[in-house]
C-alpha cells in the first residue's frame, strides 16, 4: 500500500515540476518573441509567478511534511507577493521614462494614464 | 549513471530551466532599453532561485534552499535599487510621496 502511495506521489510530483519547467520555457521564449517591454513583462511574469510557483509545489510533494516544506512555503509566498510588485514597479518606471505600449489600439488609453499619472505629481 | 525515478525528475526541471535561462541571456544582452534588461535580470534571477533549489534537491541536499530564499530577497532587492539608481541617480535620495508639491 505504501508503496502504491509512493508511486502516486512521484507521479504528482514529475507532472508539477514538468508542467513548471514547460512555463519557464513559454515564459523566455515569450520574452525574446514580444515587441515592446510590456509585453516582455507580461511574458516574465508567467515563468516568475507560474512557472516557479508548479516546480515548489512539485518539491513540496516531494518533502513532506519537513522543515524543508517549510522553507518552501516561505519561498513560494516571497516570490508570489514581490513577483508582481516588482513588475508593477518597472511597469511604471518604463511609462514614466517615456516608454510607449506599441501595439495598436491601446496607445490612446496609454497616453491617457501617463497624463493622469503626471498630473497627479 | 542510472538516475532512480525521484532523482530524474529534478534533472528533468533543471534541464528545462537551463534551456529557459539560455534564452533569457539572449534577450538580456540584445534588450534596446535599461528595462528590457532589468525584466530580464528579474526573469533570470527566479530561474536562478529554481535552479538551485531543483538540485539541491537532486544531490539530497535541501539545505539549498537557504541560498534559494536569500537569492529571492536580493534579487528584489536589487531590481528596486536599480529602478532607484536609474530614476534619481543615487541610491541616497529620499524619493517622494506621490501628490507632494514640487
Amino acid at each position: 500500500m505504501s508503496e502504491v502511495l509512493e508511486v502516486v506521489r512521484e507521479v504528482i510530483a514529475w507532472i508539477l515540476i514538468s508542467a513548471g519547467g514547460f512555463f519557464f520555457i513559454v515564459s523566455a521564449i515569450g520574452i525574446n518573441r514580444m515587441p515592446d517591454v510590456f509585453t516582455r513583462l507580461h511574458a516574465a511574469s508567467v515563468g516568475e509567478t507560474f512557472g516557479s510557483g508548479l516546480m515548489l509545489v512539485g518539491m513540496i510533494v516531494m518533502a513532506g511534511f519537513t522543515l524543508v516544506t517549510a522553507k518552501l512555503v516561505l519561498l513560494l509566498l516571497f516570490l508570489w507577493f514581490m513577483g508582481p510588485v516588482a513588475t508593477h514597479a518597472i511597469a511604471r518606471a518604463a511609462l514614466q521614462a517615456g516608454e510607449r505600449p506599441t501595439l495598436t489600439g491601446i496607445d490612446a488609453k496609454a497616453e491617457k494614464d501617463v497624463r493622469k499619472l503626471e498630473e497627479g505629481q | 549513471m542510472m538516475l532512480d525515478r525521484g532523482e530524474a525528475m529534478f534533472v528533468a526541471g533543471i534541464a528545462a530551466i537551463l534551456v529557459a535561462l539560455a534564452l533569457m541571456v539572449v534577450r538580456a544582452l540584445r534588450g534596446p532599453t535599461v528595462f528590457d534588461r532589468l525584466v530580464t535580470a528579474n526573469a533570470i534571477g527566479v530561474a536562478a532561485i529554481m535552479l538551485v533549489a531543483l538540485y539541491g534537491f537532486f544531490i539530497g541536499r535541501p539545505e539549498f534552499l537557504d541560498i534559494g530564499i536569500l537569492y529571492a530577497l536580493l534579487n528584489s532587492v536589487g531590481t528596486f535599487a536599480v529602478l532607484k539608481f536609474w530614476r534619481y541617480g543615487s541610491l541616497g535620495h529620499a524619493g517622494e510621496e506621490e501628490g507632494d508639491p514640487q
